[in-house]
């Protein structure tokens, strides 16, 4: 019952329950020895399912950002070297039950934040990174993870500056992946088990992602940008917003 | 929110659960705790903190080269925690079985607070643990502990003596600093989840005898809980 999409709000200690997120300041309980207030460099998180074209946005905006004069860095998801090796190994293994899996990815995450998101924005650089825990709460949401204690959990997540959500139907996006390199296990969530079909589980799984991410915009404050439009339109978008925020 | 930890479970199998510093001993009266437990007839399972496959690799590369922070640290244990609370702990108590647990969420507690994890979010972290029938602390002081692991001739090891907190460079005096931290983290833990504080000095025997004195109060309920259905399918 507890992944049915319209289930009352959790009762986690995340301030975004409450609208009372502070950009650049940790959601929750935070890191006690990592004081991050007053770091001049902004984060900035590109959100959004697979194949809706998160890369292509960042190499652009990255590009941009640069020639106006911006250190730039990026991150991702699932890419510390601490972690990448056992990830990859449990996702092969495919053996890891659900609640291993956030753990996993949440070590990952705090190896990064601790590592590479916190020192870039103490040395005031624009860090842009291709997916944040909405990801992470969304795939685990849709696996029955209770949402109160995954809310707690990335409670030492600093929040973005800026979320862009780059929200798209599931027709549409079907059609990009078929075209490009098609259908995986893991994001057709064939863990979940709703059959043999990949097609039918890929179509249920994103459907359910979709609805994960779209109850979480109010909450985290996301930008929500319409992502069945052209590259162009989108990286037009994304870049008035970002240089109405970096320079206002 | 979860509160599994702090709510009894409803497995018919028996959790029991030591925890203490290095040196404090208890790895010993477990030992001896599951033999008796054994030789009483129970099935017991014996699970180790930190045993599990899948994040060893993890560990011994975050180990290896000094990468791990606190965070991660607490993380990855959690990760092992889960791992192997799912897969080595739930199935035995869903059979009946007593399991015999080396360390629990506590040593945790203790240990990543010590590192300076905030105290309340490693609780929460934890909320998915099942709660032990019996948690048994073996106090010590730290002096008593350094003493016995140096006349075993143990290599302090470096997470254990703290030295990635870079307190001291000499290990003896960083294990001391770190332990003697964590001695007051669970001072705190036995208030606040109802520990069992097992005097950890007395004579190795004398200890056993309490805390089989303390066991046997929760498996005799065990053989009761067996017998039930025989006696109503008759």
């Amino acid at each position: 019952m507890s992944n049915q999409p319209d289930s009352p709000p959790h009762g986690g200690l995340v301030e975004g329950a409450n609208g009372i997120i502070q950009p650049g300041r940790y959601y929750s309980r935070g890191i006690p020895y990592l004081p991050i207030n007053g770091y001049p460099g902004k984060l900035i998180a590109i959100e959004g399912t697979d194949g809706v074209g998160r890369s292509t946005q960042i190499q652009l905006l990255r590009e941009w950002l640069e020639v106006r004069g911006y250190g730039v860095v990026e991150t991702g998801w699932t890419r510390s070297p601490l972690m990448q090796p056992t990830i990859e190994l449990a996702k092969s293994s495919n053996t890891l039950n659900k609640l291993t899996f956030v753990l996993l990815y949440a070590t990952d995450f705090a190896d990064r934040l601790e590592k590479e998101i916190i020192p870039a924005l103490k040395a005031g650089f624009v860090v842009l990174t291709d997916r944040y825990i909405f990801t992470a709460l969304a795939r685990a949401g849709v696996r029955g993870v209770d949402r109160a204690w995954l809310r707690t959990l990335y409670g030492f997540a600093i929040a973005p500056h800026l979320v862009f959500y780059l929200k798209i139907d599931v027709e549409t996006l079907i059609g990009r992946v078929l075209e490009s390199r098609g259908m995986d296990f893991w994001e057709s969530g064939m863990d979940l088990k709703h059959g043999d079909d990949i097609y039918d589980s890929f179509r249920a799984y994103q459907n359910k992602l979709l609805r994960e991410y779209a109850s979480m915009a109010d909450e985290f404050h996301f930008r929500v940008v319409d992502a069945r439009r052209s590259v162009v339109h989108i990286q037009d978008e994304l870049r008035r917003q970002v240089g109405t925020f970096l320079e206002p | 929110m979860l509160n599994n930890l702090t709510t009894p479970h409803d497995h018919p199998g028996k959790l029991f659960v030591v925890e203490g510093i290095d040196g404090s001993g208890k790895t010993t009266q477990l030992g001896l705790l599951a033999k008796w437990l054994a030789a009483e007839g129970h099935r017991v399972f014996v699970t180790e903190w930190n045993s599990s496959a899948l994040v060893k690799a993890a560990t011994k590369t975050g180990k290896k080269k000094n990468a791990l922070t606190p965070m991660t640290f607490s993380l990855l244990h959690a990760t092992d925690f889960a791992d192997r609370l799912l897969y080595k702990i739930i199935p035995p108590l869903k059979a009946g079985m007593i399991v015999l647990a080396d360390r629990y969420a506590y040593t945790a507690f203790a240990r990543d607070v010590t590192r300076g994890v905030d105290r309340q979010w490693v609780r929460e972290l934890y909320s998915f643990a099942v709660k032990p029938d019996l948690a048994l602390y073996f106090r010590v002081p730290i002096d008593v502990s350094v003493d016995r692991l140096l006349a075993r001739r143990v290599k302090l090891k470096f997470y254990e003596a703290g030295m990635d907190l870079g307190w001291s460079a000499s290990p003896v005096e960083s294990f001391r600093l770190f332990q003697g931290k964590v001695l007051d983290e669970y001072d705190r833990i036995v208030d606040e989840y109802g520990l069992n504080v097992v005097d950890a000095v007395g004579s190795i025997t004398e200890q056993q005898r309490v805390v089989r004195n303390l066991i046997a109060r929760h498996v005799e309920s065990v053989d009761i809980a067996t017998e039930i259905p025989s006696e109503q399918s008759a």
